[in-house]
C-alpha cells in the first residue's frame, strides 16, 4: 500500500486537516508513521484522537497490508 | 477458548498492565519496547501480558479495548494509549502525572515488574 492511498483515506476522515501527512518509514508500505492535526480532534484525548485515525485506517488495519503505525495527532485550534 | 475473562481480569486487577510482544526480560516488538521503556522512566510497576503464545489473545483484547494495535497500556482498569501515547505522555510529565492521580503519590516507591501467562 502507498503513502498516497492512506493520505486518501485520512483526508476523506478530516477533511478539515490543518496538517496530514504519511510517510513510508521503511520504503517497503507496510510501516507508516501518520501526522493528523484537525480541528475536529480538539477536546478529545489522545486516545480518542488516535482512535479516529485507526478507524479512517480500519480497511489496511483489518486486512494486515499495515503492519505497523505510528501516530501522532493534534487538535488545532 | 476465549481469553476475554483473563484478560479483563488484569485489567482491572493490575494498577498498570502493559499487554505486549513478549515479556520485558525478552520484549519482541519495537514499540512494545518504547512502551515498556516509557513506563519505567515514570517509576511505573508493570504487569505485563505477552499477547504472542496464542493470536486469539490478540483478537480477544482488541475486541475488548477497541484499540488495533499493541502494545496496549491499561491504568486502573482504563485504557491510556499504545506506545506513541505513553511516549508522549512521559515526555511531557502527564504519564507521571495521570500514574500520581490514579495509583497515589506514592507509586513508585517500590518499582517491580510482574508476568501474567494467560495461555
Amino acid at each position: 500500500m502507498s503513502a498516497d492511498r492512506l493520505k486518501v483515506l485520512l483526508h476523506s476522515a478530516f477533511p478539515d486537516a490543518d496538517d496530514l501527512d504519511v510517510v513510508d518509514r521503511t520504503g517497503g508500505g507496510d510501516h507508516f508513521q501518520v501526522t493528523v492535526a484537525a480541528p475536529s480532534l480538539a477536546g478529545l484525548s489522545l486516545v480518542e484522537q488516535h482512535r479516529r485515525v485507526y478507524e479512517a485506517l480500519a480497511a489496511p488495519l483489518a486486512d494486515g497490508t499495515i503492519h505497523e503505525l505510528r501516530i501522532k495527532t493534534k487538535g488545532s485550534a | 477458548m476465549s481469553y476475554s475473562r483473563k484478560i479483563k481480569e488484569v485489567i482491572d486487577e493490575a494498577d498498570v498492565a502493559l499487554f505486549m510482544k513478549g515479556t520485558p526480560q525478552f520484549v519482541m516488538c519495537g514499540n512494545s519496547d518504547r512502551a515498556l521503556r516509557a513506563l519505567r522512566r515514570a517509576g511505573a510497576s508493570v504487569t505485563a501480558v505477552d499477547i504472542l503464545p496464542d493470536p486469539q489473545i490478540r483478537q480477544d483484547l482488541s475486541a475488548l479495548s477497541g484499540w488495533p494495535t499493541i502494545p496496549q497500556v491499561f491504568v486502573k482498569g482504563e485504557l491510556i494509549g499504545g506506545a506513541d501515547i505513553i511516549e508522549e505522555l512521559e515526555s511531557s510529565g502527564e504519564l507521571e502525572r495521570t500514574l500520581r492521580e490514579r495509583l497515589g503519590e506514592d507509586y513508585a516507591a517500590q518499582r517491580d515488574e510482574l508476568v501474567v501467562a494467560l495461555a
